[in-house]
């Protein structure tokens, strides 16, 4: 599978008003996996809905070269969706056939057996017919990546995938993404555990609202990078002036 | 007095209490999914605000043209969706949150509704506005609502899909590719487009209580959309028929009567549904018996 890749040509961003990342220039490799990770606040979350488009690029731009929107899957926070949402695990896996069968097509029973057949390989046998209301935060996040794997995306996105889940559940959903990344797919996922980050992820992006470190996960993520992403996001104030690179 | 005199005859007997009938059944297979899909899109007191929000533009209607149902039917909607506009427009530039922004402009709406209507109008008018007039429901209205009906179950049937991801997961279906503001836009219609056609049946007030109190009582029958939908479009139906059937032996308004029907089905919901009422909370809490 050949991915394409996802560059930052001086991007900023704002969330609400208040600037969140700043002159962010890079790329996310074709077939790469990366890690982004930094202090709360510093702009991750922001950075990988700027990527969907849900989040308006305010100077700069980013490039996902000849991919259909479509061919990027995007797994949010589970605390974005609202769990008590009447919805069936089934209908909740099937929205990743969206491709597919759009917004009026019939889901068929080829259809419904590969969201069967999904839901499968991330250990939810039998769970078709369950509430969403009913699952453990685990299981909720299985059935999330169950639809990505629907989604048969070239570009996968994974805002916080492992935050509040058990060290079961971690482990096969971490399988998934080696999985992904060895297809070939280019795999962002935003961590906060860096003993994972670490061990599983060959790149990483370290974030405070500015960039402070972004290649091989090792040279990226070392004790003085992560003591300066801390003071950076410390250090940075609502009320701040504007800054200097964009007004010169 | 036998069952058949109890609940057949007044509808065999007299044609206002069918007109009456059909009208209410119409309303609740329209109204009461656009009920379910307000509670779960968490905007449950938007309908009420959009009732009055209404108002004024009925208000217009009626200085100009009397109480002619066409004319005040596309005024109540004009008005309707210039105030969700607004408010979405509001609630998108400022950091001020929809709910809120709605509760504005109905509020700055209804004022000069009644402002309006108190110009010409006598107190007579303004409570048909209000309170609607059920058992003198004529052609046009009958027609109005079967029209909105059928487009509101037709409408839905399409964007059903897109409205369900836009509100369970708004960035999802922004990554594939679907216009989840023209959706939103859509449905606000739709639902402007009930609570107008309504307002003649049971008037401003009361046509909400149709559309959000069986919705409403279905949250605690049933843990799908489709599922709701169904209980819920029964429960208006069926209060619309018991709600007749008291007014007409007890010699009570109507509107309200059917108001209060789905009010007790609702009351029973909470209290005995299978999904989340007392007693099914209390019966799923064993740890606590001994």
């Amino acid at each position: 599978m050949k991915a394409p890749a996802i560059q930052f040509d001086d991007v900023t961003l704002a969330y609400r008003r208040h600037p969140a990342v700043h002159h962010l220039s890079g790329t996310f490799e074709p077939g790469s996996l990366t890690a982004i990770v930094g202090p709360n606040g510093a702009g991750k979350s922001t950075l990988i809905k700027a990527i969907i488009g849900a989040i308006r690029v305010d100077e700069g731009r980013i490039h996902v070269r000849d991919i259909d929107p479509r061919d990027i899957a995007y797994l949010p926070q589970q605390s974005e969706l609202d769990r008590s949402f009447p919805m069936e695990v089934l209908d909740l896996v099937s929205m990743g056939l969206w491709r597919r069968v759009g917004p009026l097509r019939r889901i068929d029973g080829e259809h419904l057996d590969r969201a069967v057949e999904a839901l499968a390989a991330v250990g939810l046998k039998d769970f078709e017919r369950r509430a969403i209301g009913t699952l453990s935060g685990g299981q909720m996040q299985r059935v999330l990546f169950a639809r990505m794997l629907l989604q048969d995306a070239r570009i996968l996105l994974l805002d916080e995938p492992f935050t509040a889940i058990d060290s079961r559940t971690t482990a096969d959903l971490l399988e998934l993404v080696q999985r992904w990344h060895g297809e070939g797919r280019t795999v962002v996922a935003v961590l906060h555990d860096l003993e994972i980050v670490r061990r599983e992820m060959p790149n990483t992006l370290l974030l405070a609202r500015e960039p402070v470190a972004w290649g091989p996960t090792a040279e990226a993520l070392t004790a003085e990078n992560l003591l300066l992403a801390r003071q950076m996001s410390e250090a940075t104030l609502e009320g701040a002036p504007v800054c200097r690179r964009a007004a010169a | 007095m036998s069952l058949y005199e109890l609940v057949v005859e007044p509808f065999v007997s007299y044609g206002f209490m069918r007109r009456a009938l059909i009208g209410c059944v119409a309303l609740s297979l329209g109204s009461v999914p656009l009920g379910v899909l307000l509670i779960i899109r968490r905007m449950s007191l938007m309908g009420d605000a959009m009732a009055h929000a209404i108002l004024p533009g009925a208000a217009v209607a009626f200085l100009f043209a009397g109480l002619s149902l066409w004319t005040m039917t596309i005024g109540g909607v004009v008005a309707g969706l210039t105030v969700a506009l607004l408010a979405g427009l509001v609630s998108r530039m400022t950091p001020l949150r929809e709910d809120a922004s709605f509760a504005a402009f109905y509020l700055i709406s209804l004022g000069l509704g009644v402002l309006l209507v108190s110009t010409r109008g006598s107190n007579v008018d303004i409570m048909h506005v209000l309170f609607g007039t059920v058992l003198a429901l004529d052609d046009g209205s009958i027609l109005l609502i079967a029209i909105v009906t059928s487009l509101t179950i037709n409408v839905l049937a399409i964007i059903y899909r897109l409205l369900v991801a836009e509100c369970f997961n708004p960035d999802f279906l922004r990554n594939v590719g679907g216009a989840g503001r023209a959706v939103h836009l859509v449905f606000l219609t739709l639902v402007v487009l009930n609570l107008v056609s309504g307002f003649q049946a049971l008037g401003t007030l009361m046509v909400v209580g149709i559309m959000m109190l069986p919705a409403a009582a279905a949250r605690f029958w049933s843990e799908t959309i489709p599922g709701q939908f169904i209980v819920g479009v029964v429960i208006g139906i069926g209060s619309s028929l018991a709600g007749l059937l008291v007014s007409y032996h007890a010699h009570l308004p109507s509107s309200p009567a059917i108001i209060l029907g789905a009010g007790t089905a609702y009351a029973i919901s909470v209290l005995v549904g299978p999904r989340g009422s007392f007693l099914s909370q209390a019966l799923h809490l064993p740890h606590l018996q001994r």
